[in-house]
């Protein structure tokens, strides 16, 4: 049993805070890109298009049926050896894509529920005066059902924030990969993987203070 | 000019509209009485669109279109030559007092933004609201909701104005407020097809009553004679079980 290297470790903080805004630019890109996958393939489901519907179910039921790591490595390491397009795909955007493919499938699943929660009564008032269905969704459908998906689809962005520390697994040189090679240099692997992780955590910890704000918000025009 | 011809809509295989043949002048007031489950509802929704009638022709001004195979355009046509009052009052529960009212002259009719303000602000003035036009439905009684309901809809500027039993959800202490309103409405000369148990105030605003029994229009004529002097033996029944 040895003592913890302090020094070493405050030492090493802002070298890993240097790679935060890497890591969390793939994941907001990532989140981004999955909001709007995930909100047209959710409005798909509930309108259910006849030529297109077999599909989503397919993508959707993939994508949440395998590993991320799985997905990440057919894409990243797999696929172009098939599709010669993507030979020249880096790391940072194979991880965006494959956290896109990956977190919009739960991610759909969650704003269809939302949708199918809205009340039959703002449908109805929507048609009603004439709305078309875009604008019904738009206006209407949408804001009410993002209320209701909105902590969940905070939560999932907490899980993706988590997941880009995979992109180390593509060469990707981010808060982990960082980690890894400061360790391999100190061989004090406790101390830098515990500052990886703290780092994360106080990440999360922030992101769930916004995401309370971000329920209120939501919840103003509902409050009695 | 509001013509209804051969309606028919069934669920299930069972007949619910069952022919319905139905005019109304400009500016006349109609209200519909009858049994629960009679189709009284699914009458007004199936002119509205929000329930789909299975065959017979509408005609709401200068929009008319045969159900069998309305296209969807022709269907978003009619629903805006038409506004509905719901039982439930429906106001969008994301949006102000305000914003119920203006949503349909912004999205739906185009119209500028300040223009509709102004425009929502005067109905939640005539509504008696005008200091509650930035609260959320939410915060609102069952009478104020509907009432913005029913601003919604005057606001429209619709031909024809449909209420589903607006005051059966009600607490008892704000349905007075609500028939007032509504007797405003009346008082500028809109049409109006009206669903109501409240049989006093069908009797004082309706022109026409329309007494409906099993899918079909049983009896029709002015208030003093289907209340005074009904012919039909169901409407007599129906009658009589509500006065006891
Ligand atoms: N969406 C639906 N699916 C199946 N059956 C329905 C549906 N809507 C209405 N019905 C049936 O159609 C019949 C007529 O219903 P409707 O609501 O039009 O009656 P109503 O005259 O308005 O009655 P009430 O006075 O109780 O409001 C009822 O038997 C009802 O169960
Ligand atoms: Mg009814």
């Amino acid at each position: 049993m040895r003592g913890l290297d302090l020094d070493y470790m405050l030492g090493l903080v802002p070298v890993i805070l240097g790679y935060v805004p890497l890591t969390l630019g793939m994941a907001a890109a990532g989140m981004v890109l999955a909001l709007i996958l995930a909100s047209l393939l959710a409005v798909e489901r509930v309108f259910r298009l006849p030529w297109l519907d077999w599909a989503v179910v397919l993508f959707i039921s993939f994508f949440r049926g395998t590993p991320l790591l799985v997905q990440l490595f057919l894409f990243y390491y797999g696929l172009p050896q098939v599709l010669s397009v993507l030979t020249s795909i880096d790391g940072v955007t194979a991880a965006i894509m494959g956290l896109t493919l990956h977190f919009s499938a739960y991610m759909a699943e969650t704003i269809r529920a939302a949708i199918l929660g809205v009340d039959r009564s703002q449908w109805e008032a929507a048609q009603s005066i004439g709305m078309t269905q875009l604008q019904m969704m738009r206006r209407i459908i949408l804001p009410q059902a993002a209320r209701v998906a909105a902590p969940t689809l905070v939560n999932y962005f907490i899980d993706m924030i988590k997941g880009t520390s995979l992109a180390f697994t593509l060469g990707v040189t981010e808060m982990m990969g960082a980690a890894q090679k400061e360790a391999a240099g100190s061989f004090l692997y406790f101390e830098a993987f515990l500052v990886v992780a703290l780092i994360y955590w106080a990440m999360v910890e922030l992101l769930s203070q916004g995401q309370k704000r971000l329920e209120t918000y939501l919840n103003k025009a509902y409050a009695r | 000019m509001i013509s209804i011809r051969g309606l028919t809509k069934s669920f299930n295989g069972t007949a619910v509209l069952d022919g319905i043949d139905l005019d109304i002048a400009p500016g006349e007031r109609v209200v519909i009485i009858g049994p629960s489950g009679t189709g009284k509802s699914t009458l007004l929704r199936c002119l509205n669109f929000l329930d789909h009638p299975d065959a017979g022709r509408i005609t709401i001004g200068e929009v008319t279109l045969d159900a069998a195979r309305a296209t969807r355009a022709e269907i978003l046509a009619l629903r805006r030559r038409s506004a509905f009052v719901f039982q439930n009052y429906a106001l969008f529960a994301n949006k102000t007092a305000k914003e119920n009212i203006m949503e349909a002259l912004v999205t739906v009719q185009g119209r500028p933004k300040a223009e509709a303000e102004a425009r929502a602000l005067e109905v939640l003035a005539e509504t008696g609201l005008a200091d509650k036009a930035d609260s959320y439905p939410a915060s609102l009684s069952g009478g104020q909701q509907q009432r913005v309901g029913i601003g919604r809809a005057m606001a429209i500027g619709a031909e024809l104005m449909l209420f589903d039993e607006p005051t059966s959800a009600l607490d008892p202490e704000w349905v007075g407020e609500v028939l007032d309103l509504m007797r405003r409405v009346a008082a500028r000369h809109q049409t109006m097809l009206i669903v109501t148990h409240e049989m006093q105030f069908a009797r004082e605003i309706a022109d026409r009553v329309i007494f409906m029994h099993g899918g079909k229009i049983v009896e029709e004529g002015a208030p003093e004679q289907i209340f005074g002097a009904p012919k039909d033996e169901r409407l007599q029944r129906f009658l009589k079980r509500l006065t006891h």
